[in-house]
């Protein structure tokens, strides 16, 4: 008897406990956009906030690591205490937004990808920095935020209206380095099949990408490219030939954000990337990560790859992989005529709106996105690609690409084209992860229309439920 | 003098009150004693306890991470559910894998099990072995599985090349997901059948198999009338612990294909996390999770219920 008693009381408690937690919860949730208000400062100085401790959470990247290896220089510059924590990229993201729902201020700033932003700015997770840019008490002379690439720069701005392109509204984050998606080739590979010059049109990629299948022996294949259900397979290669054959993936209609992947247009170039996935890319394509496709670039299993450029920066390395010094890059193949451009993926660095010591992560944030830092990790440690236009002016850094056959010339050919190409709304990760299942559809016999009508509607059920106008 | 305890009262035979609980005076920590003992448990509870309660309240919200405030919808993310395709699918991949996942393991669990309860050195060396894949990592074993039939360098795909099948392209077709995942679930958990299997063998008393043997009962009628009833009670145990751990499958299925091709691995864990973690849906994912609960939960309730009455079979009450 007695123990039911006390068994009962356990659960009122417990139940008293969870509706208090959650009304507190509801309580607590404000504003999504309230604009911060600052001190006034008398004149920049890093020494000022001498004593201040912040946290920093790092995803496992090159970027962070040349963050971390520099981080006393940055202690003794300001007199800041870091504390740093390195998530492997798996479950950063889940960490990260789980640490900013908490809204506790920690931590204080994190690395983050320009399409979280998307999702975090909206919730009210991010300060927005132009008061801190463009205040010259809180920034250094020497920061130069016109020397950042625009296309690049425009990614971290947003408006908050989804379906509004970039580059519009508030800075949310400022840039750590960048990659635009290229077509990367084997020359040995193109060498032994007597194959020229890397393919220009979409059509001769096909031909050449299943000319080379078996190029290198058993397993081998024409041309790797990534192909999860994860939104990580459509932002490389499969969006940069989706908007520069001039497809879209919403478009507003009567104040309406409406998906258009179902269009003539978006139909076309998913049966012409499903072709090449068929016939010259990997068989075993859907379980195909950014990973596989860049090992088998480096280990001579595949003569192309449609991905990243920062993959033969990195496989050509003296000793770095089995084709060390063979790769080489080419601008993505065209679908029609006209210039080409790339979709973008930008690491970036951000910060927490209930951060409590904004001005010091400011501090780090401009010290870590500042020109001098951005040489150095070019030339001294892996950042790449830099998000700088001093640092590809740079002799050191010159030097280091050239050894890349068509790195330089590739990247100066499409940056002005390249920015974020996916329309910014909050449901993002959602859309392109259905949309990655469905390309796997199209792949595994499924009709490219018919299955791009389906998740058409899909999505428009999914946007819906957007809450934000 | 003959005492009975009575309902908190010490009474003599001839029903004279001798002393009360009350009269004696029992010290407080004494008294305390009882839920002093049980408090790690109730601490456990309430730890249990909190975060169901708050997904049963989250579940009737539209909370997001997308979002800095939500709503309560009442009933409206599970009449969604209900009322979505792709949350029946999940439950048709859901039962169909905990379901062919629990038999293959079984069947094979007994059978090997059996192989190995004898006394050569042979078994004695593969019960070893065989224990193997029980402490690998499910995320692990999946990974090795995944480079092992990578159609460029693993090395099953390279065998099935040998003995002439070219395109069988294991997790990455939607025809032959699913018998992939079971090959490696059937590798990683097999084993632990055949632990608990084994053990029950060893510890059958030996007389009724002797009398069976001298009577001249084959093999098989040993096994059915003998063997089989008397490890029931283990094989229940087996049985009902890797259906449970086979309906919550999360790590190899989103180790080896994130639920795809296309939606054909994507089970009621996998749809929830997807929901919660890559969508940030965590109100629209909590219902999914709450249903594989009821799920797991109705299930294991018959089961234990089943296994007390074979346990009480087995021992001849």
């Amino acid at each position: 008897m007695l123990l039911r008693k006390f068994l009962a009381i356990i659960i009122s408690l417990v139940v008293g406990i969870v509706f208090s937690a959650c009304s507190n919860s509801t309580q607590s949730s404000g504003s999504s956009v309230e604009k911060t208000e600052l001190k006034k400062l008398d004149g920049f100085d890093w020494k000022r906030f001498k004593g201040e401790e912040i946290n920093v959470m790092l995803n496992q990247h090159p970027y962070a690591e040349a963050i971390i290896k520099r981080l006393p220089e940055f202690e003794k510059l300001t007199g800041i205490k870091v504390k740093y924590s390195v998530t492997p990229e798996e479950s950063y993201f889940d960490k990260l937004t789980t640490a900013l729902n908490a809204k506790n201020g920690n931590p204080d700033v994190f690395m983050t990808g320009s399409y979280q932003l998307w999702e975090y700015a909206p919730a009210g997770y991010i300060q927005e920095l132009d008061p801190f840019v463009n205040d010259k008490n809180r920034t250094s002379s020497d920061y130069d935020i016109n020397d950042f690439f625009e296309g690049v720069l425009n990614a971290d701005k947003w408006d908050l209206v989804p379906g509004h392109k970039v580059g519009t509204g508030n800075l949310w984050a400022i840039p750590l380095g960048f990659e635009i998606n290229v077509l990367h080739y084997n020359k040995r590979a193109f060498e032994q099949a007597g194959i020229k010059n890397p393919p220009k049109t979409f059509d001769e990629l096909i031909e050449i990408a299943t000319k080379l299948n078996g190029w290198n022996g058993e397993g081998s294949y024409g041309i790797a490219i990534r192909g999860t259900r994860s939104w990580a397979t459509i932002h490389p290669g499969y969006m940069t030939s989706f908007s520069n054959h001039g497809a879209k993936d919403f478009e507003i209609e009567n104040g309406k954000l409406v998906s258009k992947l179902n269009s003539s247009k978006s139909v076309e170039i998913t049966k012409k990337f499903v072709e090449l996935i068929k016939k010259a890319g990997p068989k075993d394509w859907s379980n195909y990560t950014w990973y596989q496709v860049s090992s088998d670039l480096g280990a001579g299993k595949a003569a192309m790859a449609y991905d990243a450029d920062n993959f033969s920066f990195y496989n050509n390395k003296e000793g770095a992989s089995k084709e060390a010094g063979n790769l080489a890059v080419a601008p993505p193949p065209a679908t029609k005529d006209g210039d080409v451009g790339s979709n973008m993926w930008v690491w970036s660095i951000a910060m927490n709106k209930s951060s409590q010591k904004k001005d010091a992560a400011w501090l780090f944030m401009q010290y870590f996105t500042s020109k001098e830092h951005m040489i150095w990790g070019a030339t001294q440690a892996n950042v790449v690609d830099p998000v700088r236009k001093s640092v590809w002016e740079n002799q050191g850094f010159k030097e280091r690409i050239s050894k890349i056959e068509g790195y330089e010339e590739t990247f100066k050919s499409i940056i002005d084209n390249s920015t974020i190409k996916f329309t910014p709304q909050p449901e993002f990760f959602n859309t392109t992860t259905e949309w990655a299942a469905a390309l796997q559809d199209i792949v595994n016999g499924a009709d490219a229309q018919e299955r791009l009508n389906q998740l058409a509607n899909d999505i428009n059920k999914r946007v819906e439920r957007l809450r934000v106008k | 003098m003959q005492v009975e305890h009575k309902r908190g009262k010490f009474v003599q035979a001839d029903s004279t009150t001798l002393l009360s609980n009350e009269e004696i005076k029992i010290p407080f920590l004494r008294k305390m004693r009882p839920y002093i003992i049980l408090s790690p448990a109730f601490l456990l509870t309430i730890g249990i306890l909190i975060p169901f309660g708050m997904a049963i309240y989250y579940s009737f919200t539209n909370f997001s991470f997308k979002y800095a405030v939500y709503n309560w919808i009442g009933l409206e993310n599970y009449i969604s559910m209900f009322k979505d395709p792709e949350f029946w699918h999940s439950v048709k991949v859901t039962i169909m894998y905990a379901g062919l996942a629990t038999v293959i393991e079984t069947v094979l669990g007994v059978i090997i099990a059996l192989l190995l309860n004898r006394e050569s050195v042979i078994a004695k060396s593969l019960r070893i072995v065989l224990i193997f894949p029980l402490v690998i990592a499910p995320v692990i074993a999946t990974l090795i599985w995944q480079l092992m039939t990578n159609n460029s360098v693993g090395i099953l795909s390279k065998w099935l090349r040998m003995v002439g099948v070219d395109n069988f392209t294991w997790g990455a077709d939607p025809k032959t997901a699913l018998f992939t995942v079971l090959v490696i679930d059937a590798w990683v958990f097999t084993p632990f059948v055949i632990l608990l299997v084994l053990a029950g063998l060893r510890s059958l008393p030996k007389a009724p198999f002797e009398s069976a043997m001298i009577d001249g009962g084959s093999a098989w009628f040993t096994f059915k009338n003998l063997t089989l009833p008397m490890i029931m009670p283990m094989l229940l145990i087996a049985v009902l612990f890797r259906l449970m751990a086979s309906l919550q499958m999360f790590d190899i299925i989103f180790a080896l294909t994130r639920g795809g091709p296309g939606n054909t691995l994507m089970t009621l864990p996998l749809t929830a996390y997807t929901e919660a973690f890559t969508y940030k849906e965590l109100g629209y994912s909590l219902p999914y999770m709450l249903i594989l609960w009821a799920f797991v939960y109705l299930i294991s309730h018959y089961m234990v219920k089943y296994w007390s009455h074979t346990q009480k079979k087995a021992s001849g009450k």
